[in-house]
């Protein structure tokens, strides 16, 4: 009796914490498209979001603020969005993937990577042909390639093990970092490499609605994809023999991973620069709501990291207008305390301790 | 269900290993380094062997994709870092079947109820003691419906008490087990045949009186025995001298 309750322990909470969160989502998105240095009033923003989505009418005197509303701020928010789920999701899955507490999106080298091509293009002016988006596809080939790279260095007979992906990771990062700093010292024009390096601590500057689409889809597909992978992920959790012995071809299945959450994270990359924390961060806030099971995590990690980004985004709009903060800036400020609140309060344990 | 090694041999660790079992308890026992475990491994598919097959029910396990629904295994592996609850754990022996939520939840719970772990489904798999992790990973192995169990060192870090349990809760399941054991005398208790390794190769088989007799174990293990019936069950037991042999 008592087992069977278990079992499906918590599904209506799971559920009733999902709600929650779509709820919070909504709520975040449409206040972190009135918040800003010029504040628009949260009923106009929900009467101008009304109007636009329904194809209404806007009267002439708020064209001024339908044009922050619709043209500047709602892109912005929604690639947030995207960006913090994207970056949660990924970094379940790779944390799983790898079986290791302090990975994050990053650890396989790819914003290291990225780094090295935001900074060229600044720098240097390779791809300049491309105008305002040399620099995220200069990042995105960069970031790839530098995946790439670290795939075929860890690559063994035996396929990819946790251990040596992480420790190619983080050794050819190294690299690559070097390279990247190398460019900005190198560079003729100060502020050039500054433009360079506030872009790699992240922004959602650049966000329009022909940057969004891209990003979005992507991400959305990944998250679907290893929505569907939850099960398998907790089997892989147990660790590579255990997954093997049910049923998980674990080789094929790394490598898939692999490709999905490097795909991913070059994307939200290309768009946002290499936003730290949240990748590493909100993964394991949502393991102490909800415990360990993959089907659970996947489910809330991405609405979570979503709303959570929107509002450091607001922070950053808001804290020093008209200048902007780095987005990984914000990250940390807000998130380490919220962590560490969070890891004494609950008896959370990652590591077996 | 009947599990069949045929000349299986991995690089130079094992050679040429045959054995097999059918709806009786095995054991493999032999020296540290002597590829118990390496032999195990290629059952449970974690190695495939660079020569020899692996049937079950005439099947090759490497050949098949569907070999989990079949074949249960609790390996060596112990470093989990996911803080799982109980139930999620035994939950995962699901995974290679097909869904039925209903039909998933009834063995999960007769699982927990059959190791007699229902009362922790909710606790937290890492707050577990070794015995009582071991027991969760059994339901585990039941909840995957297999008719063959793999077993390598159940016994491992557990007490005596603890070692008896497992290991007679894996016999009353009344499926085909293999199971790599260290200890001589638990072998000889629980086991219907042993296959004694020694530097990669079977070097004997048989019932434990058959197997565990001085000489042999002095060739293999280089400790000198004495072997006395159990007064009550009657199989062999051995007593060990303090000196071992060169």
């Amino acid at each position: 009796m008592f087992s069977d309750s278990a079992v499906d322990c918590g599904k209506d909470q799971v559920i009733s914490k999902i709600s929650a969160l779509v709820g919070v989502l909504v709520v975040s998105i449409v206040a972190g498209v009135a918040l800003g240095p010029v504040s628009v009033p949260f009923g106009v923003t929900v009467d101008l979001l009304w109007e636009a989505i329904t194809g209404g009418t806007i009267p002439a005197g708020l064209a001024g603020q339908y044009h922050i509303v619709w043209d500047i701020r709602l892109p912005r928010v929604l690639l947030a969005a995207v960006v913090g789920a994207g970056l949660s999701t990924v970094g379940v899955a790779i944390q799983a993937m790898v079986r290791n507490a302090l990975a994050d999106p990053y650890v396989l080298g790819i914003s290291s990577g990225a780094s090295v091509g935001a900074t060229a293009v600044a720098t240097l002016g390779v791809l300049s042909g491309l105008g305002v988006y040399a620099l995220s596809v200069g990042a995105f080939l960069t970031g790839l390639g530098a995946t790439a790279l670290v795939y075929i260095t860890a690559r063994t007979s035996r396929g990819l093990t946790p251990l040596r992906l992480v420790l190619t990771g983080t050794a050819l990062a190294y690299g690559f970092s070097a390279v990247a700093m190398l460019l900005v010292f190198q560079a003729p024009r100060g502020e050039a490499a500054r433009a360079a390096m506030f872009w790699l601590l992240g922004s959602l500057g650049g966000a329009n609605w022909q940057s969004l689409p891209v990003a979005a889809v992507v991400t959305a597909a990944g998250i679907v994809y290893l929505a569907t992978k939850a099960r398998p992920l907790n089997a892989l959790a147990m660790g590579d023999e255990t997954a093997t012995t049910l049923g998980v071809a674990v080789n094929r299945f790394r490598t898939h991973l692999f490709i999905v959450t490097a795909a991913m994270t070059g994307v939200l990359v290309a768009v946002s620069g290499a936003v730290g924390f949240v990748g590493l961060m909100l993964p394991h806030l949502t393991r102490m709501v909800v415990g360990a099971d993959h089907r659970k995590v996947l489910a809330l990690a991405p609405l979570a990291g979503a709303s959570f980004l929107v509002w450091v985004d607001v922070a950053a709009r808001m804290l020093a207008a008209p200048e902007e903060l780095p987005l990984g800036v914000i990250t940390a400020a807000l998130g380490v305390p919220c962590f560490i609140f969070l890891m004494r309060r609950r008896s959370y344990v990652f590591g077996g301790s | 269900m009947r599990i069949e090694l045929t000349g299986v041999t991995v690089r130079n660790i094992v050679s040429d290993i045959t054995l097999h079992a059918s709806a009786e308890v095995v054991g493999i026992v032999g020296p540290n380094g002597s590829g118990k475990s390496t032999t195990l491994r290629c059952v449970y598919r974690a190695l495939k062997p660079d020569a020899g097959t692996v049937l079950v029910d005439g099947e090759n396990v490497h050949k098949r994709h569907d070999v989990a629904r079949h074949l249960a295994a609790l390996t060596q592996e112990s470093q989990v870092e996911f803080d799982f609850t109980v139930a999620e754990v035994v939950e995962m022996g699901r995974l290679p079947h097909d869904r039925d939520p209903a039909r998933d939840a009834r063995v999960v719970s007769d699982a927990l109820a059959t190791v007699d772990v229902s009362h922790l489904a909710a606790r937290s798999f890492l707050s577990l003691s070794g015995g009582e992790r071991q027991r969760v990973l059994i339901a585990r192995a039941i909840a995957q419906e297999p008719r063959v169990l793999v077993l390598d060192e159940p016994t491992n870090h557990l007490d005596i008490r603890h070692q008896l349990d497992v290991l007679g809760l894996a016999r009353g399941l009344g499926i085909t087990v293999l199971t790599v054991l260290h200890d001589l005398n638990l072998a000889a208790s629980y086991c219907d045949r042993l296959y004694v390794l020694d530097e990669g190769r079977v070097v004997a088989s048989g019932t434990p009186a058959e197997v565990l007799v001085p000489e042999l174990i002095a060739k293999v293990f280089h400790v000198t025995t004495h072997v006395v019936a159990h007064p009550t069950t009657g199989v062999p037991q051995l007593l060990f001298d303090q000196e071992v042999t060169p």
